[in-house]
């Protein structure tokens, strides 16, 4: 009994391996037109709209497995997503940091080369602190007395006059900001020439004054203030000439020539400096000049 | 397995029905990128419920059918699931085994024998596909989904089955104790 049932298994193995493998053979071996393949067209032909049938009836099914699987792969795009995002984001960050230096790298340049700063040793440093106080404005500095830079020198950037460096220490320095309260510059109207003395509005934050001006009625709306770099036999101005201070914004009429007050804008953006440099020889044409016959 | 037109008629009921969700729901459902295959799993659930003949018999006229439905290489697929089939029944007839997750190792079995089975009659064929690790990760995942699967798949395989396979020890004790009969303990 048990001899025939191991019988009858091998030989529905073998016959079916047999016969699988003569599927196999022939079907392989003959033509796309052949007979076997032919069959399989007809049961094709057969099971199709079988097929066709359930494959509409399963399909809220099979949208609702996908539905699971989609959110899953969208789970997956987004975290990739977001990651990508990060990086660009970092990237357009650090980018946008570059073409701001870059920018104000190039305003520096520009302003060497119309002013004639390179003169003064001009030493590039970066802001990395600000006063939180309304009262004190003022800005650090990473370059300091190792660096040439001392008290009183002058601080530009492309725009124009930031300030003065107010006190120095190894690596560092503390800059006096235009708008300072301490803060006041022999300059002129880039136009007329009328001298006077910038400094900055009691109460009115980033407003400057053009102050003991004789002639005021001769400075005008949109005259560009610079600085006098004046010169005498007792005593210099801290500043190198025609470097800009601002623009005239508005001039007020008082009782009396001197009571004209002129308001400046000054001419670099004072809430945003990253890049500004010391001249470190601002006396330098003042010294050329007396070395001259 | 007591062989009648009834079990006949259910297996090929199976077999039809498991290959037309196979064909038309659960191959167009990927997870990971792949799908899951639940032909083996059926091949191999009904070899380890009805023994190897029925197995190697149920596994060539189902992978008769897969081949056909997908104008497939005839032959191919049968000779994989006849091997199937008849490799799970064997494990019925030599381990009668008991354990309740034996259906999932012999259908984790199963579906890495049809990975490998497919793939080396492929290449003897002459098919040129690169053994790339693309290619290893989808049959990983689908040997992963198809154990998952493999218990429900033999569950149900059961269920449809279960008029006409010997009884279970098991089952006929619960009967036993459910129907007032007494327990062996209680006897002894």
């Amino acid at each position: 009994m048990y001899d025939k049932a191991v019988r009858r298994r091998r030989t529905v193995l073998a016959l079916l391996v047999a016969l699988s493998l003569i599927l196999l053979t022939a079907y392989f071996g003959e033509s796309a037109g052949g007979g076997l393949h032919a069959v399989q067209r007809g049961a094709m032909e057969v099971f199709a709209p079988i097929q066709e049938g359930a494959n509409r009836a399963l399909k809220p099914f099979r949208d609702l497995f996908r539905w699971f699987g989609d959110t899953l792969d969208a789970k997956d795009r987004a975290d990739e997503l977001e990651t990508e995002r990060d990086a660009l984001r970092r990237q357009v960050a650090e980018l946008e940091v570059q073409g701001r230096e870059n920018a104000e790298l190039r305003g520096l340049m520009s302003i060497n080369a119309s002013s004639g700063l390179r003169a003064y040793e001009p030493v590039v440093a970066r802001v990395f602190a600000r006063s939180p106080s309304t009262w004190y404005s003022t800005v650090e500095i990473n370059k300091g007395s190792s660096d040439g830079v001392q008290r009183d020198q002058p601080v530009v950037n492309g725009k124009g006059l930031i300030g003065k460096v107010k006190s120095v220490s190894d690596g560092n320095a503390v800059v006096m900001l235009l708008t300072d309260q301490d803060f006041a510059a022999s300059a002129e109207a880039a136009k007329s020439g009328e001298p006077g003395i910038v400094s900055p509005a009691v109460g009115a934050t980033g407003d400057l004054l053009f102050n003991l001006v004789r002639n005021a009625r001769e400075v005008h709306k949109r005259d560009l203030i610079v600085t006098s770099g004046m010169k005498s036999s007792r005593l210099d101005s801290l500043f190198p000439r025609a470097i800009p201070i601002g623009m005239v914004t508005r001039v007020e009429l008082g009782e009396g020539e001197l009571d004209r007050r002129i308001h400046v804008r000054p001419a670099a953006d004072l809430r945003r400096l990253d890049l500004v440099q010391v001249l470190t020889r601002p006396s330098a044409d003042v010294l050329a000049a007396r070395r001259q016959p | 397995m007591t062989w009648s037109a009834a079990a006949v008629g259910r297996l090929v009921a199976l077999g039809l029905l498991g290959g037309i969700l196979q064909l038309t729901a659960i191959s167009q459902v990927t997870l990971f990128g792949v799908p899951a295959d639940l032909s083996p799993l059926l091949v191999a659930s009904v070899g380890l419920l009805a023994g190897s003949v029925a197995g190697a018999t149920f596994g060539f006229c189902l992978g008769l059918f897969v081949d056909t439905a997908l104008l497939q290489t005839l032959g191919v697929t049968s000779f994989v699931f006849t091997m199937i089939g008849y490799g799970a029944g064997r494990v019925l007839e030599l381990r009668d085994p008991a354990h309740g997750l034996v259906p999932v190792a012999v259908g984790a079995a199963a579906t890495v024998l049809a990975a490998i089975g497919f793939s080396l009659l492929q290449f003897l064929l002459g098919v040129e596909a690169p053994v790339s690790l693309l290619l290893v990760r989808s049959i990983l995942i689908t040997i992963v989904l198809n154990t998952l699967l493999a218990l429900p798949v033999y569950a149900l395989t059961r269920r449809v089955l279960l008029p006409f396979l010997p009884d279970d020890p098991r089952r006929r004790r619960r009967r036993a104790y459910t129907t007032g009969g007494l327990s062996p303990l209680s006897r002894a």
